[in-house]
């Protein structure tokens, strides 16, 4: 069943990618997503029937949402710490516990926290994530495991475990 | 009028662009031009392939552009994070500036 998933996002990947409907076309297609679920498949999650529940998607949009939205504030964080001329930065890496299970998602939480103002994910040893931070606001552990981690986690749970 | 945001886009793209090349070349050690490169420089190569987008119109430029946003995404984070942990365990130092480090006992 992993391996049936993997064909068909492979598949529509290549008809995005290429976007011609000829039957050349599709046949090269279904070859090259055949080979890729054949390499790559076991790597995939195991409970592939997770794609099918509606709730997940809809978590997943709001995800993306609030995703988006941090992104953009981080570009005007990391442009306003550059061009200031005194350049406020207080770089340092902070231990941060992370409550997430499944590979797939700690490593979603790890790229949006890498996307998110200021902070760049650069390790994960077994529950603790050890993120670099440009502006380090607070030396409390609690409180900075929330201003990092943010509503990222509890999204990130509700569509991917 | 379609041309215009297309115009907008890339120039808010490209304005990023030099943001985060001003960043790679003000900020003080490794770490920190990484954050300026990662998040600056893809959120404007997406603001370039959204240009893109707007100008070619829903079609086969277009969607290869829209395609290409996830993919940068994805590869710049890990990208940010395989350097980010390769330079600490080469050991390169941080700036004296940097006021908290928990990863030195994890890595020991």
């Amino acid at each position: 069943m992993r391996y049936v998933t993997v064909f068909i996002l492979s598949m529509i990947f290549w008809l995005l990618i290429t976007f011609k409907f000829t039957v050349p076309n599709i046949a090269a297609g279904a070859i090259a997503s055949a080979i890729t679920a054949a390499i790559f498949g076991r790597y995939y999650f195991h409970n592939v029937y997770k794609f099918l529940q509606p709730r997940r998607w809809l978590w997943f949009v709001v995800y993306l949402v609030t995703f988006i939205w941090a992104c953009i504030k981080a570009n005007f964080d990391v442009a306003y710490r550059v061009l200031h001329p005194a350049m406020p930065i207080k770089p340092g890496i902070v231990k941060v516990k992370t409550t997430l299970r499944s590979e797939f998602a700690r490593t979603l939480l790890a790229n949006s926290i890498t996307m998110t103002p200021g902070t760049i994910t650069v390790d994960i040893i077994g529950d603790e994530m050890y993120i670099h931070w440009i502006y380090i606001r607070s030396e409390d552990p609690a409180v900075y495991t929330r201003m990092v981690t943010g509503r990222f986690e509890e999204y990130i749970k509700k569509f991917a475990e | 009028m379609n041309n215009m945001g297309a115009i907008i886009l890339i120039s808010v793209g490209v304005l990023f662009n030099i943001f985060g090349c001003i960043g790679l070349i003000r900020l003080p050690d490794m770490y920190n031009r990484l954050q300026a490169a990662t998040k600056c420089v893809t959120l404007g190569c997406c603001s370039i392939l959204l240009g893109v987008l707007v100008h070619f119109g829903i079609g086969s430029a277009g969607f290869r552009a829209l395609m290409a946003i996830p993919i940068l995404f994805f590869t710049a984070t890990v990208a940010a994070h395989a350097l980010a942990r390769g330079a600490y365990h080469f050991g390169t130092k941080m700036d004296e500036r940097s006021v908290k480090d928990d990863y030195r006992e994890a890595v020991k």
